[in-house]
C-alpha cells in the first residue's frame, strides 16, 4: 500500500475523500485511476488529457518528484501537492 | 413579492445577492465554486445555475446548483479536445431549450443535454474563414483565442450566436453544423486577411422585445443591426471612447440601450476617473451620460464583458459589477445608481434573475 497525502483543495470538491489514504497501485498513474474509480472526476481534477499531471500539481514520491509513470512500492509515500499560485 | 438574483461571477467564487422586488437592499451569499475563479454564472430557464470556472491547479469545469447556491456540484466529463488542441478554459455559457452551451478555448463550443453531467464537443467552427488560425497549434491557449459568448434564440432552439475572439461573430442555424459570419458593416482598423472576418467583437446583446434589433460594443465602435446580425452600421458618435466591453438593452424597448465606455489603452477603466453608464433611447442617435451615484472622482474602474446585467421589471434594474469588485445597481432605469456591494474580489459576470 501507498500512503497518499492529497491537497486540501481537493477535499470539497468530492464528499468523503479524505486527506489521506492508503492506495494499492503499481504507479502513480495507477494510484489516482483507483482513487477515481472511487470518487469520480478525481483524475480530471489532477491530470490533463493525455494523460499528463496538471501543470500546477506537483506529484512527489518519497520525496522525488515523480511522473504518472513512477513506480510505487509499498510504503512508498506520495505527496499531491497544489503549487503555490499568487494571491 | 417576487425576488431580484445576481449572480455575480468573480475571481475567487461565485456570489449569490439578493433583493426583494424593491431592489432597495441587497444581501450578498457566498462565496461558492469552493473560490475557483468563475467566467461566467448563469441562470437556465428553470432557475438552475451554471458557472464556468477555471482553476489553476485542477483545471476547468463547470459547476451546477439546482437550489439557487445553497448545494453546488461540479463536472468536467467530456469537456476536452481529442486531437491535440488544448483546453484551457471555460469561459462563456448559454442554457435554453433543455441544453447548456459552454465555450471555451481554443475555440470551441461543448454541449450538455443531462443538466451539466457530462460534456461532448459540439462545434469548433472548422473551415470558417480564420479558423485556420485557431486551430493553428502554435496559437493554442494559454492565448487570446476562445469562445467569449453565445447568445441563444429564445424561439429557435437551433439557431444561436458565438463570437471569437479577435475573429468575430458567426451565426448557426442548425445547432453548429454550419455558421456563418455576420460581421458585414463592422470596422477593423488593422489589416485582415479575409473580407468576413478579422473583426474584434466584444460583446453582443439582443434586444428581447425585437430579435432583429442587435447591438455589439466592439473594440472600435458601438454598433446596430436591424436585421439580426446580418449588416451592421456604427453608433459611436456621442460617446466619450470608442472602447468597451459590458452592455445591456432594456427589456422592453428596442431602442433604449445601455454601455460603459473604457479608455482604449493599457488601462482600459473609465475616462478621466469617472463613472458613468451611459445610455441611448433612440436606437444609438444619441447618447446620455449617466453618472447619479457613481464615483466621479479616482474612479479608475474597468468593467468586463459579462459583468452587466438588465432585470425584467415594468420599471428595469440594471446592474455593473467592477473588475475590482464593487458592484452598483440602479432600480429606475439607469436615473441613479448605488453601490450594493464593495469589497467582492474581481469580477467577471454578472447575471440577474427575477423568481416569482
Amino acid at each position: 500500500m501507498a500512503d497518499v497525502h492529497l491537497p486540501m483543495t481537493l477535499m470539497p470538491l468530492f464528499a468523503g475523500l479524505p486527506r489521506r489514504i492508503d492506495v494499492d497501485a503499481p504507479t502513480v498513474e495507477e494510484a489516482i485511476r483507483e482513487l477515481d474509480a472511487r470518487w469520480p472526476g478525481v483524475q480530471d481534477r489532477l491530470c490533463e488529457p493525455g494523460p499528463a499531471i496538471r501543470q500546477h500539481i506537483h506529484v512527489y514520491v518519497d520525496r522525488q518528484r515523480a511522473t504518472l509513470e513512477t513506480p510505487l512500492a509499498p510504503g512508498s509515500r506520495v505527496d499531491v501537492i497544489a503549487a503555490i499560485s499568487g494571491g | 413579492m417576487s425576488r431580484t438574483l445576481l449572480l455575480v461571477g468573480t475571481r475567487k467564487g461565485c456570489f449569490v445577492v439578493e433583493s426583494d422586488a424593491d431592489r432597495r437592499d441587497w444581501s450578498v451569499r457566498g462565496p461558492y465554486c469552493e473560490g475557483w475563479p468563475v467566467y461566467h454564472a448563469i441562470f437556465d430557464e428553470d432557475g438552475t445555475i451554471y458557472a464556468a470556472a477555471a482553476s489553476e491547479w485542477h483545471g476547468s469545469a463547470v459547476w451546477r446548483s439546482a437550489d439557487l447556491g445553497d448545494t453546488w456540484t461540479h463536472s468536467s466529463d467530456g469537456l476536452a479536445y481529442d486531437d491535440g488542441r488544448r483546453l484551457s478554459k471555460v469561459s462563456t455559457l448559454a442554457a435554453r431549450h433543455g441544453r447548456v452551451l459552454v465555450g471555451v478555448e481554443a475555440p470551441g463550443i461543448f454541449e450538455s443535454r443531462d443538466g451539466g453531467e457530462t460534456w461532448s464537443l459540439l462545434s469548433t467552427l472548422s473551415g470558417q474563414p480564420g479558423s485556420e488560425v485557431w486551430d493553428d497549434p502554435g496559437n493554442q491557449p494559454p492565448g487570446h483565442l476562445g469562445i467569449s459568448a453565445i447568445t441563444c434564440d429564445g424561439a429557435d432552439p437551433d439557431t444561436f450566436w458565438a463570437i471569437v475572439q479577435g475573429i468575430g461573430l458567426f451565426e448557426t442555424g442548425d445547432f453548429g453544423r454550419t455558421w456563418t459570419p455576420r460581421n458585414r458593416g463592422l470596422r477593423a482598423d488593422w489589416p485582415r486577411e479575409h473580407e468576413e472576418v478579422g473583426f474584434c467583437v466584444h460583446k453582443l446583446v439582443r434586444s428581447q422585445v425585437d430579435g432583429d434589433r442587435m447591438y455589439q460594443q466592439n473594440h472600435v465602435g458601438m454598433h446596430r443591426s436591424d436585421d439580426r446580425g446580418a449588416s451592421w452600421h456604427e453608433i459611436t458618435e456621442g460617446l466619450p471612447t470608442e472602447f468597451g466591453f459590458a452592455a445591456a438593452a432594456h427589456p422592453h424597448d428596442r431602442d433604449t440601450f445601455f454601455v460603459i465606455p473604457l479608455d482604449p489603452g493599457h488601462g482600459r477603466t473609465m475616462p478621466e476617473g469617472r463613472a458613468a453608464v451611459w445610455r441611448t433611447r433612440d436606437g444609438g442617435s444619441s447618447w446620455q451620460q449617466l453618472t447619479n451615484g457613481l464615483p466621479q472622482e479616482n474612479a479608475y474602474v474597468g468593467v468586463l464583458r459579462e459583468a452587466m446585467a438588465a432585470d425584467s421589471h415594468d420599471v428595469p434594474g440594471y446592474y455593473f459589477g467592477t473588475s475590482t469588485g464593487q458592484l452598483f445597481a440602479s432600480a429606475d432605469d439607469g436615473e441613479s445608481w448605488t453601490e450594493i456591494a464593495s469589497y467582492l474580489p474581481g469580477i467577471s459576470s454578472v447575471e440577474v434573475a427575477v423568481l416569482d
